[in-house]
Order: structure tokens, then C-alpha cells, then sequence
């Protein structure tokens, strides 16, 4: 490494970003391993915590509803279904079915969020209700298909062909999770529209959506 | 004096009067809270046998959770022909593909929509009063 000498001109960046390359991979003189080592895991901890603390910030039903975008459309028609109030008490929240729980799956959905931000600051295009309505096909579309795509994860969360007492459902439900279990189908093929209002065009969408990815499952 | 014997006459009748009236809730006191009226269940399973000939014929399952609005119309999901054969659900009548001009279209007539309107399910609530209706089948006997 260059020693240091008063009499050189002062070296490029280059040459500095070479130098403490240098200096992080000498050994310290001045602190223990002992210390340096209580050190980087605390940072590591503390690090690793704060983010996932910051991700969970924004994994909650309050954080997506600082959007009026999201309060006032599919919230509102969110409030009142099956998933929001229902005999058991128990409710789903926004992420509960829009971001997957495995952390990898987490993170590249968060990462695609910067595309709603961009929506939503730079170029708003759901700001309006009149815009929402003439957006939602689409928007709807690209939800159903990420469920098809992950043979509905999100759902299955919470609910599962193996958990299921058909013993306790009524006739037509029973019948038709039985056949749907044998057909290897998934939860969003036949429950599109539980948690949020139709949009216009659904069904002709249904019928694209099941050319493409067949009405089972991709396996 | 006639004047006063009327009034009186009026005034007590009145009294009488009041001592009948009853409030709909029964003799109950007005700061008691009436007792809550159970929850009848919808009857599901079993086809419900039509009164007569015209009937739109009973719907044997909940429907309270079926989106018909401006948009869509989730009956239609089951009951539309060719999906009918998919969810194994009756197929809608013909009838309904009728517009009121006579002409008959590929999908539901506009008057069809609101299905509710014409079809509705039963639940196994007890009847608040007495009823002497007798289904067609019945009265030809
Ligand atoms: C998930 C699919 C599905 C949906 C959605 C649905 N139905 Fe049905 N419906 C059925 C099935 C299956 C039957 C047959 C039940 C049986 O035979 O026990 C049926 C039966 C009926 C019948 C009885 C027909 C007859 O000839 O006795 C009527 C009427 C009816 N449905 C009306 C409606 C209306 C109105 C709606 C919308 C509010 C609706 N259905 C939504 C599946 C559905
Ligand atoms: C104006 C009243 C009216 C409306 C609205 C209406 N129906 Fe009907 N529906 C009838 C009558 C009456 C019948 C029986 C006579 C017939 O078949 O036309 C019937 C018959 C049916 C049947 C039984 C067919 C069979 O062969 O057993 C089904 C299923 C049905 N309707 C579904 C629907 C659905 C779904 C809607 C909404 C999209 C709807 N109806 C709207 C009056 C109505």
C-alpha cells in the first residue's frame, strides 16, 4: 500500500477506493477478534431486524389503506364479504392475500410494489374512481392469473383440501371441492370475486384465463 | 250542559279506548329490549316443488353472497348455458332469452337480469300468521 507521504499529490479515486479495499482486509491492530466479531453481529442483527421490521410496515391493512386508491375502491368493497366479517371472527387482512409469507416470494413481491408506486406518484392512474372502474379487468386479471400461476398459495395459507370437513359443508359445496380436489383445480378458478366486486367482462376473462392455463393445475 | 255530557261521554270513551290499545311489541315495558327473533336457515339441498304451472321456481340455495349489479351477474356463471354443464346447475329457460320484442338473442334478456326479482329462496322460518294457500296440485284435487 502507498505510504503515507506529504510531498505526492493527493491520490485519485481510484487509488483511494483501492486503499480502503486494503484496509478492510488487513488485520485490525487495534481491536480484539472478540470485539470486532460482538460488533458485526450486532449489526448484523440489528440490521437484518430493522429491515424486516421496515417490510412488515408495510405489510399491514393500515399501511395499504394510507392510499385513497385502495381505501376508498377495494377496501370498500372488501368490507362487509366473507373474509372481512364472518361466523368464526376470524379476518384476513390485505397481505394476508396479496403478499406471499415465504420470504423470498415477500421480497420479489415487494420489489414489484415500486410498480404501484409509480402508479400511484409519477404517473396516478387509478386516482379517480372513474379511472379505477375502467382499469379493474385488467387489474383483476393480473391478480387471478399470479393465483393461477401459484396454484392459489396465498389462499392456502389459511385453507386446505387436507383440512377441509366436507362432512360439515352443504351438498353443493361438498360435491363441487371434492371434484375440484380430484381435478387438481385451484381456489381462485372458482372463487373469483369473494373478497372484492366483479368487474365488467369478468367471465369472458375467466374463459381466456382457463384457454391459457387450463382450468387445472399445472403440474 | 248537553255540551259537557258529550264531552264527558267523548273523554271516556277515549279512556276505554286506550285501555284496549296494545303496542305491537306486546305488554312489554318501553325501556325492555324485545327478545331477539331466532335465525332461520336458507333451505338448501333439495329441489322446492312449484305451486303452479307460471312459477319461477324456487331458489334451493343462498344466494346472499351473488353479485347482480350494472357489471355482472354471477347466476349467470352457473346457470348460463354453456357453463350450466360445467357446474351441473339447471340450465336457464329459453324464456329468458326473449326480448320483449319477441326477438330472441344469445344472451339474457335485459328484463331477465335481476333475477331476484322473479326467483327467491326459501328459508325454514315459521309462518308469522296462518296461510290458506294451496298450491294448484292441491286445490285439483
Ligand atoms: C355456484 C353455482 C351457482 C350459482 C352462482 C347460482 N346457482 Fe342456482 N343452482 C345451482 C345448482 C347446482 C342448482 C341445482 C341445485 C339442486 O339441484 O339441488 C341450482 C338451482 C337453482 C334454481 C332451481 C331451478 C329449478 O328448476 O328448480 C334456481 C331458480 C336458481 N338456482 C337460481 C339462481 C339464482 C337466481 C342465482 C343468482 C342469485 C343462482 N342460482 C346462482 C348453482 C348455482
Ligand atoms: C320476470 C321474472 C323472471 C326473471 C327476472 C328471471 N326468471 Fe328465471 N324463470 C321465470 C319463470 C316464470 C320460470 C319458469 C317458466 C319458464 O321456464 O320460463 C323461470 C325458470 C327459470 C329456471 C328453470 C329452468 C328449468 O328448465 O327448470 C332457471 C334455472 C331460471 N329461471 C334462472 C333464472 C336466472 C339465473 C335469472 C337471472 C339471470 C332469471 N331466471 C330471471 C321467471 C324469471
Amino acid at each position: 500500500m502507498t505510504p503515507a507521504n506529504d510531498d505526492r499529490p493527493r491520490p485519485g479515486l481510484w487509488a483511494r477506493l483501492r486503499q480502503s479495499w486494503g484496509v478492510l482486509w488487513r488485520p485490525s491492530a487495534r481491536f480484539s477478534l472478540g470485539t470486532l466479531m460482538i460488533a458485526g453481529i450486532a449489526t448484523g442483527v440489528i440490521g437484518w431486524g430493522g429491515f424486516n421490521w421496515a417490510m412488515e410496515l408495510t405489510n399491514t391493512e393500515t399501511f395499504c389503506i394510507s392510499c385513497h386508491e385502495m381505501q376508498l375502491n377495494v377496501y370498500r368493497e372488501f368490507k362487509g364479504t366473507v373474509h372481512d366479517n364472518n361466523k368464526s371472527g376470524v379476518r384476513a387482512t390485505c397481505p394476508d392475500c396479496h403478499v406471499p409469507r415465504e420470504w423470498v416470494h415477500k421480497l420479489v413481491r415487494k420489489v414489484e410494489a415500486t410498480n404501484e408506486l409509480y402508479h400511484t406518484f409519477l404517473v396516478p392512474s387509478i386516482d379517480t374512481r372513474e379511472k379505477f372502474e375502467a382499469k379493474r379487468l385488467q387489474l383483476a386479471t393480473n391478480v387471478w392469473t399470479a393465483m393461477k400461476r401459484t396454484d392459489s398459495r396465498e389462499c392456502r395459507n389459511c385453507h386446505n383440501f387436507d383440512s377441509m370437513d366436507f362432512g360439515q359443508q352443504r351438498s353443493r359445496a361438498r360435491n363441487r371441492h371434492l371434484q375440484a380436489q380430484d381435478e387438481g383445480k385451484t381456489c381462485i378458478d372458482c372463487h373469483k370475486g369473494v373478497a372484492h366486486k366483479l368487474p365488467a367482462g369478468a367471465f369472458g376473462a375467466e374463459r381466456e384465463l382457463e384457454e391459457t392455463w387450463g382450468s387445472g393445475r399445472r403440474r | 250542559m248537553t255540551r259537557l255530557l258529550v264531552l264527558a261521554l267523548i273523554a271516556l270513551s277515549g279512556v276505554a279506548l286506550a285501555q284496549d290499545l296494545k303496542t305491537l311489541r306486546g305488554d312489554q315495558k318501553i325501556d325492555a329490549v324485545d327478545a331477539a327473533p331466532p335465525v332461520s336457515q336458507v333451505r338448501e339441498g333439495a329441489r322446492l316443488d312449484r305451486a303452479y304451472r307460471q312459477q319461477p321456481p324456487l331458489i334451493p340455495h343462498a344466494i346472499e353472497k351473488y353479485e347482480i349489479d350494472l357489471k355482472v351477474n354471477q347466476c349467470l356463471r352457473c346457470h348460463d348455458w354453456p357453463d350450466n354443464v360445467r357446474e351441473n346447475a339447471p340450465k336457464i329457460s329459453e324464456t329468458h332469452y326473449v326480448d320483449r320484442a319477441g326477438k330472441r338473442l344469445d344472451q339474457i334478456a335485459a328484463t331477465r337480469w335481476f333475477c331476484n326479482q322473479c326467483h327467491v329462496p326459501q328459508t325454514d322460518a315459521k309462518p308469522l300468521v296462518e296461510n290458506r294457500f294451496r298450491s294448484a296440485v292441491q286445490s285439483a284435487r
